[in-house]
């Protein structure tokens, strides 16, 4: 049985690591306010243009000269798969959860006798991914130097990926992130970026006939590398407000289980106190009768 | 009155009732008053001209990149950056 003093040292250890979890959980819920909204604030844009790609796309897509990015290399041999994560820990499963999506498409791929390459986004699941396919991460994008990822850091992965899109690297390109639900759901999502794939839904039943200037091919052409680079930023988005949430959630179930423990550390400390008491009272009791 | 929008990536800038609009289209400025035909125009580097009413003078607003459409629910301008 552990003496007295080291159960106060364990329950004085606890009790720091629960500062902790409570500081990382309170940090967690003021971000995730901000992340949430910023989130919010960027599904105008993604929802527009997403109707207008939708629309340019019913139009050009059946034709022989549409753009290389909606009508694809007529291939799919070779999967590029985006996976977008955080850099830190400290979150629960949330980095894990997009991993593990991102694996097992690649592990059906592979099945199918399909070449699978990587390119991620943020530090972690680099060390699983390399481990679990080696060599297969052609490119990753280093997001340690922002405090968020925003726009700007969005276009420059769309155009590493275009790049390599053009230059024939890959066919088909898939983001893996993870769907903001609510602070206690996060959804990992996988998402088809090129060829663009078009909702049915998002094509605007309209009658009249549209004006393009200038005609719209050109308009499709410069519209679908932003459409791009909008997709990539707002999986970033998401991905910054679920794993706020999901470092809220782990945080508050760590912040428990300490509590729990230094209850269970401080009743054993009590007994042992009042064992050792009797234990000398015994003692010197026996003592004075055997006088 | 003409419905117009003005988003960013970021966000929704402007969403209001206004008189006219004049676009600076990437073949050249265009205004679009209410009932204006459903047209699509990449938009240049340049100033919008926000008309309130008719007799007032115009609100410029610096955008870059992007595109405009008019259709049946009113002017939306996509823009990469708006101030």
């Amino acid at each position: 049985m552990a003496n007295l003093k080291e159960l106060k040292g364990r329950i004085a250890s606890v009790k720091s690591t629960q500062k902790i979890t409570k500081a990382k959980q309170m940090v967690a819920a003021a971000k995730l306010r901000k992340a949430q909204a910023a989130a919010e604030a960027a599904r105008p844009y993604a929802q527009r243009l997403e109707g207008v790609v939708a629309s340019l796309a019913s139009k050009v897509g059946a034709s022989d000269n549409a753009p290389r990015l909606l009508a694809s290399t007529g291939k799919a041999d070779t999967h590029l798969l985006l996976v977008a994560n955080g850099d830190k820990g400290l979150s629960g499963a949330f980095n894990a959860n997009i991993v593990k999506a991102a694996i097992l498409k690649a592990r059906t791929l592979i099945a199918e006798g399909k070449t699978v390459k990587f390119y991620l986004v943020g530090r972690k699941g680099r060390a699983v991914i390399a481990r679990t396919f080696p060599g297969a991460i052609v490119g990753q994008f280093d997001t340690t130097a922002v405090r968020t990822p925003g726009y700007d850091e969005a276009r420059a992965i769309a155009k590493d990926v275009t790049d390599r899109f053009f230059a024939g690297e890959f066919d088909v390109a898939t983001l893996f992130y993870s769907h903001f639900r609510s602070a206690l759901a996060q959804v990992p999502t996988e998402q088809q970026l090129i060829p663009v794939s078009v909702p049915e839904s998002a094509v605007p039943a309209t009658g009249a006939a549209v004006e393009y200037e200038p005609d719209e091919e050109t308009i499709l052409a410069d519209l679908l590398p932003r459409n791009l680079t909008v997709q990539i930023f707002k999986a970033l988005l998401e991905n910054q407000a679920s794993e706020q949430g999901a470092s809220m959630t782990a945080m508050d179930n760590a912040t428990r289980n300490a509590g729990d423990l230094i209850n269970r550390l401080t009743i054993q400390y009590n007994r042992s106190r009042q064992a050792a008491i009797t234990t000398e009272l015994v003692e010197i009791i026996s003592g004075a009768e055997a006088l | 009155m003409l419905h117009f929008e003005l988003v960013t990536p970021e966000r929704l800038v402007r969403s209001e009732e206004v008189h006219m609009v004049v676009v600076p289209g990437s073949e050249g400025d265009f205004g679009v008053l209410e009932g204006h035909a459903p047209i699509m125009s990449t938009i240049r580097d340049g100033n919008i001209e926000l008309y309130k009413t008719g007799a007032t003078t115009p609100e410029l607003i610096r955008v870059e990149g992007g595109f405009a459409e008019v259709n049946e629910r009113g002017l939306t301008v996509l823009a990469e950056r708006a101030e």
